[in-house]
């Protein structure tokens, strides 16, 4: 019990802006149309490429050369989400765009 | 730099852009559920994004040290700028699901290899100072990190070789006792791991960790049918959301954070929201029950179709007043969107009223159909949902399925025994005359044999959706 009080308090920042996160995704999302399913799926892929930011900070930091080469890997693979999923994502939306005007 | 900015000054400006990008992230995805605001809100997320990775480049420090191997990192940036941006230009409509999932695999995969290079610090810090365990929250983020990240890589290639017809569905009971058994035993691999002494350089568990959870990821998607690869991509999208978010724990990173959680948390929803449009529980989805009942549908014995002439078809869409079609995947994969198009601007200037019935469902993912028929300059209010296409149905004069199936069953509605009980459909019968163009009779994506086809208003065009409709155009022109 008091090992996992400690935690909370040590992480107590992180713990809230996680539970709040939690709920506002559930309210930004709650009332999207079913024709936006795809580019909505689609957007979202591409903002969990924040993780490229991990991405950067590991390999900011590796002196070897095996975590330089794994770092280099990861970052590639964050950008390929990064760029991949916006763009792909754009690609859809300006569809919708098109036939609009 | 450092002359310029004070080192606490960097720091500063570095927070400021990961509020900034969180704040980006949010109004960018609640942008992206309203079709008006939808692109620019893609946009304001990249905006986001762009400014997190430049100042994380220009101002992180972890010790009093800036951001080494700058040149290798921007050429990395530049390698997977080059080949995202290339392959998001390059692939087809149709493809883009799969396009998706790869995507969202890399992510993973980033994720995964994060915490693979963070956990031998970690162990050889904790080994020195001579710590018991290795329980706490840095080591929970980097396990469940790698867990997660590992799953949601491995799931994503399995889904993109499914949906490309690649790997074809493996279901066998015995692959649910595999499962289940992987997935407790990953937990009780993380929880080892961490009451496990820290020993500098015993890295052996925690590769043995990462190869279990992309086997786990194998077996996790492999028995899902290919028609419910949407959901799962969902599901897997938002996994990886989770994962980068446990990298946003572990360096205490509130962009990573936020970003993460909330693509973890509103993929869910979406995810739960496919599920619904389907009438199916999630539960239901990852047990696979699609398919696997589907033998036990209704039997066609010796029921007969019957078949309608080009010429027939040309005249009776040309008398007609109404006519609506319903586009499934079948149309998309014969690219015969264009077609179609023509078609309804034919049928439009003899005086007919075209329009296109969307299943929530049709395509390969929820508002797929959209897209490809957007693609085709298919003007936005001729796209008429599920509902109020089925209100329309009765005053309709022709219903033309083209190259879908599940979506129009009517084992939906009146066979109880049906997998696809209870799914809402288009109510095609409800007009004067169908016709169903097709392939050959084979059943559907589910699997699941369609009564639709026997039934006395109903008239087969057999043939290849783009071949059948450039007859039909031609048809309709020479009359």
């Amino acid at each position: 019990m008091d090992e996992i009080l400690k935690f909370f308090l040590e992480y107590k920042e992180m713990i809230f802006a996680i539970v709040l996160s939690i709920f506002l995704g559930i309210e930004v999302i709650s009332h999207v149309p079913a024709v936006l399913h795809t580019p909505l799926m689609s957007g979202s892929n591409a903002i969990h490429g924040v993780v490229i930011i991990g991405a950067i900070i590991v390999m900011g930091h590796a002196d070897t050369v095996i975590p330089q080469i794994l770092g280099f890997i990861a970052v590639i693979l964050g950008t390929l989400n990064v760029v991949g999923g916006f763009v792909v994502t754009d690609r859809m939306l300006e569809m919708f765009k098109k036939k609009k005007n | 730099m450092d002359n310029i900015i004070s080192l606490a000054n960097q720091t500063s400006i570095l927070e400021i852009s990961y509020l900034l990008a969180s704040v980006l992230f949010i109004l960018g995805l609640k942008k992206l559920s309203h079709p008006a605001t939808a692109r620019a809100g893609n946009l304001w997320a990249a905006a986001g994004m762009g400014s997190a990775i430049l100042f994380t480049i220009l101002f992180h420090e972890k010790d009093g040290k800036h951001i080494a191997n700058v040149p290798l990192i921007l050429i990395a940036l530049a390698i997977g700028s080059f080949i995202g941006w290339y392959a998001s230009k390059k692939v087809k409509m149709t493809a883009m699901p799969q396009m998706v999932s790869i995507f969202n695999g890399m992510g993973g995969a980033c994720a995964a290899l994060i915490s693979l290079m963070e956990f031998p610090k970690m162990q050889n810090a904790m080994a020195l100072a001579g710590d018991a365990h290795m329980l706490g929250g840095e080591g929970i983020a980097i396990l469940l990190g790698l867990m997660i990240g590992g799953v949601s890589f491995a799931g994503s290639m399995i889904a993109f070789g499914k949906l490309d017809g690649r790997i074809g569905d493996f279901k066998h009971p015995i692959l649910r006792i595999i499962n289940l058994t992987f997935l407790v035993g990953l937990f009780v691999a993380l929880v080892l791991i961490l009451f496990m002494k820290p020993v500098e350089g015993n890295n052996l568990p925690i590769y043995l960790f990462a190869l279990a959870a992309l086997i786990y990821g194998v077996t996790f998607v492999m028995p899902i049918g290919g028609a419910d690869m949407p959901v799962v991509i969902s599901l897997l999208n938002s996994f990886t959301g989770v994962a980068a978010a446990m990298g946003g724990f572990l360096y205490g990173n509130q962009a990573m954070l936020t970003g993460g959680i909330l693509v973890g948390s509103s993929g869910t929803i979406l995810t739960i929201l496919m599920c619904k449009a389907m009438n199916r529980s999630l539960l239901n989805v990852i047990i696979g029950a699609f398919g696997v009942a589907g033998a036990a549908g209704t039997e066609d014995g010796d029921k007969t179709v019957k078949e309608i002439s080009l010429s027939d078809a040309a005249v009776l869409l040309s008398y007609s007043q109404k006519v609506f079609i319903v586009p499934g995947y079948g149309l998309a994969v014969a690219q015969a969107q264009h077609l179609c198009h023509e078609l309804d601007n034919l049928l439009t200037s003899k005086g007919v009223e075209v329009k296109y019935a969307i299943h929530p469902v049709a395509g390969r993912m929820p508002g797929h159909m959209n897209v490809l028929l957007a693609e085709a300059d298919v003007p936005y209010e001729k796209l008429v949902e599920m509902e109020d296409a089925n209100n329309e149905m009765g005053n309709t004069d022709v219903v033309i399925v083209i190259g879908a199936n599940d979506v129009v069953n009517p084992a939906a509605e009146d066979d109880p025994s049906s997998p696809i009980y209870g799914m809402p459909i288009i109510k095609a019968l409800d007009a004067k005359n169908v016709i169903v163009m097709k392939r050959s009779m084979a059943a559907g994506y589910a699997a699941i044999p369609n009564n639709l086809f026997y039934h006395q208003k109903n008239r087969m065009l057999f043939g290849d959706a783009k071949a059948t409709l450039q007859k039909l155009v031609a048809e309709i022109k020479s009359l």
